[in-house]
């Protein structure tokens, strides 16, 4: 056991990390939510409520819930992917997982920016896909994938999806195989083991990884921009033009209050399910 | 001891935080690649004064700085004329010494008279230019010449058109084919321009106000919105490629030095807009990034043949003054901004 001053001295570093660089920042943001846009861009130091009342307009909740729709898709989309891949890195010997996943975690070497830059260049209409499919006969006119909800979702897929492949590995790879045995020998076809053993069980880690993507997803504002050809706005990017375009700092603040209220809730949600989970199975293995 | 002690702290705080200010020298922000690379070290060489370059990437970036730190730690920056209008009206501008800079001779005498600020009392014009239609002549079918051609395309320019999505430059197009002024932020005004931009929405390829001219040379794109000098680096890689103002206008951009009323070097800010404003300056602003600059002597010193290949770098200044300037809109932004993102979020 550490002292009580050891812990602190151990702890001191992150602390003031998260201090300056989290907490101190939404402090400002929240205070910042109170008052009131200057007449030329800046900040009135007048208290008002009203940048709350201005974001509940049908507009900016349209924005929020098609934002949500978006980071849904992608959530459901890296879930269904990721998880066959992280059973079959789990299924492989263990000399080979480490290979494969260093392979999950190889496009995070390159620039995010530089991959939603490659993904414009196979999707336009120009583009590596198209032409393709041009060539080998299987459509006439060049079809339109890029400037979509369709490639916005690709790309926050495409670029989250290590991280939901990772949770649910880690889900899988503590998964006490005695019980996938026991399931089998008293009967289960393999679908039903999969639902009533498997699956509960590596839940914690698929909800992790899925807020995961949610999280990054509702917030992205680069993927719509340049995947979107900003013709679908999400949250992120309306944040984005209060701060830059509107010079409205107040407003943008309280757009964003309610976005990190939003992720905290999903955040705070998450934990629990995953301690309640926690706390059933100890009850259950303390049964005699 | 305690207050000495606070005391102390406070002044050796002020101390850490003056010391950018109080160096010797200039600091001067402005976009990257928007001045001769080696502009400071010849003007160091000849005046003495050290100056130190800053980039910013948007005029909202330089803005957000200097609005944040009430101006402190620049002393010229280069803005768009709405944003000097801003910075002055925030009191952050320093007044123009034209006693200090002979050098504002040089300049049009159209470029004394801009309407953000008549006789350059703040703000010193760099650049200058339009807003229009950038497209590739062997891909229309008809040369376009209305606003409308761009807003409601042909059938065969469906999802081949952009538009650009800086705000102001967005609302202008559908402002200019409505006969609107560019700073009407009344709420019919407003309406009508929405509508039409979200109708316009459904037959764009993207919004874009940085790579549209690569989409026209790629041709991604066969007819884009554009800045004049942008649509020259699209020339430049492709002939085909032509501009033109539609018949109902365009906007007059301007792009300003202003000095900051903090700036504790204010007599070698002024020397350096008078070096800018020297000939040479403009001549590299011309030829390398194919920009119109206000600067007489600067645009008559250049080779015809630069304006030959890039038509629009010879409108002339009595022509561009006619074309109504974007204006701070004041009062007006945040009604003005919840309809930009009315369009914007618009399926």
């Amino acid at each position: 056991m550490l002292t009580r001053g050891a812990r602190l001295a151990y702890l001191a570093p992150g602390l003031l990390w998260l201090g300056a660089l989290l907490v101190v920042p939404c402090a400002i943001l929240l205070v910042n939510s109170f008052f009131l846009r200057g007449v030329y861009g800046g900040i009135d130091y007048i208290w008002t409520v009203e940048n709350y009342t201005r974001a509940a307009d049908w507009l900016y909740l349209s924005i929020f819930l098609k934002s949500a729709k978006i980071a849904g898709l992608a959530t459901l989309f890296a879930i269904l992917i990721a998880y066959p891949a992280a059973w079959a890195i789990a299924q492989a010997p263990r000399r080979r997982q480490a290979a494969l996943l260093v392979l999950v975690i190889l496009p995070f070497w390159s620039n995010y920016l530089i991959r939603t830059y490659a993904w414009m260049v196979l999707l336009n209409r120009e583009g590596l896909i198209n032409e393709g499919l041009e060539a080998v006969g299987l459509i006439g006119e060049p079809l339109t994938l890029l400037n979509t909800e369709f490639a916005i979702v690709l790309g926050l897929v495409y670029n989250y999806l290590p991280f939901v492949i990772l949770t649910i590995y880690a889900a899988l790879a503590r998964l006490d195989r005695s019980l996938i045995e026991a399931s089998q020998d008293l009967g289960a076809p393999g679908w039903r083991t999969f639902l009533r053993v498997v699956l509960p069980l590596t839940l914690p880690g698929v909800a992790a990884g899925g807020v995961f993507v949610f999280v990054l997803s509702i917030g992205n504002f680069i993927t719509p921009d340049l995947l979107g050809g900003q013709k679908i706005q999400m949250v992120g990017n309306l944040i984005y033009d209060q701060f830059l375009s509107a010079r409205d700092w107040p407003f943008g603040a309280a757009l964003a209050t309610v976005l990190i209220m939003v992720m905290m809730m999903l955040l705070f949600a998450q934990a629990i399910a995953v301690n309640r989970g926690a706390g059933r199975r100890e009850a259950r293995e303390a049964r005699p | 001891m305690q207050p000495t002690r606070t005391a102390a702290a406070a002044a050796l705080l002020s101390a850490v935080l003056a010391s950018p200010a109080a160096a010797e020298g200039l600091v001067i922000s402005n976009w990257d690649g928007y001045m001769p690379p080696d502009l400071l070290e010849r003007f160091t060489a000849e005046t003495g004064i050290a100056a130190e370059l800053a980039v910013h990437a948007t005029n909202e970036e330089i803005m957000g700085k200097l609005v944040a730190s009430g101006g402190t730690g620049f002393d010229i920056v280069f803005v768009s004329s709405p944003f000097a209008e801003a910075l002055n009206a925030l009191g952050l501008a320093a007044p123009i010494d034209p006693a200090k800079v002979p050098n504002l001779a040089n300049l049009y005498p159209e470029a004394m008279e801009l309407a953000h600020d008549p006789g350059n009392t703040y703000s010193i014009p760099y650049a200058w230019g339009t807003t229009g239609l950038c497209y590739r002549t062997d891909l229309v079918e008809t040369a376009p010449t209305s606003w409308m051609d761009l807003l409601k395309p042909a059938a065969s320019l469906e999802g081949k058109v952009t538009m650009l999505s800086t705000d102001r430059w967005l609302m202008g197009a559908a402002a200019l084919a409505l006969g609107k002024s560019l700073n009407d932020t009344s709420a019919e005004t407003l309406e009508a321009e929405g509508a039409l931009l979200i109708e316009a929405k459904e037959k764009l390829l993207a919004y874009d106000d940085t790579t549209f001219y690569a989409k026209l040379v790629s041709g991604e794109a066969s007819l884009v919105h554009a800045w004049d000098g942008w649509c020259n680096y699209g020339i430049a890689e492709n002939p085909e490629i032509a501009y033109v103002i539609p018949t109902e206008g365009s906007d007059l951009w301007v792009d300003t030095m202003v000095v900051m009323a903090s700036s504790e070097n204010k007599d070698a800010a002024m020397a350096f807009i008078d070096y800018v404003l020297g000939q040479e300056t403009g001549v590299w602003v011309a030829e390398n990034i194919l920009y119109k600059t206000p600067n007489k002597v600067a645009m008559e010193a250049l080779d015809p043949g630069l304006l030959e290949a890039f038509p629009n770098m010879a409108i002339p200044p009595a022509e561009l003054i006619g074309y109504e300037q974007l204006r701070d809109l004041g009062e007006g932004q945040r009604d003005f901004s919840r309809k930009v993102t009315e369009v914007m979020a618009a399926q």
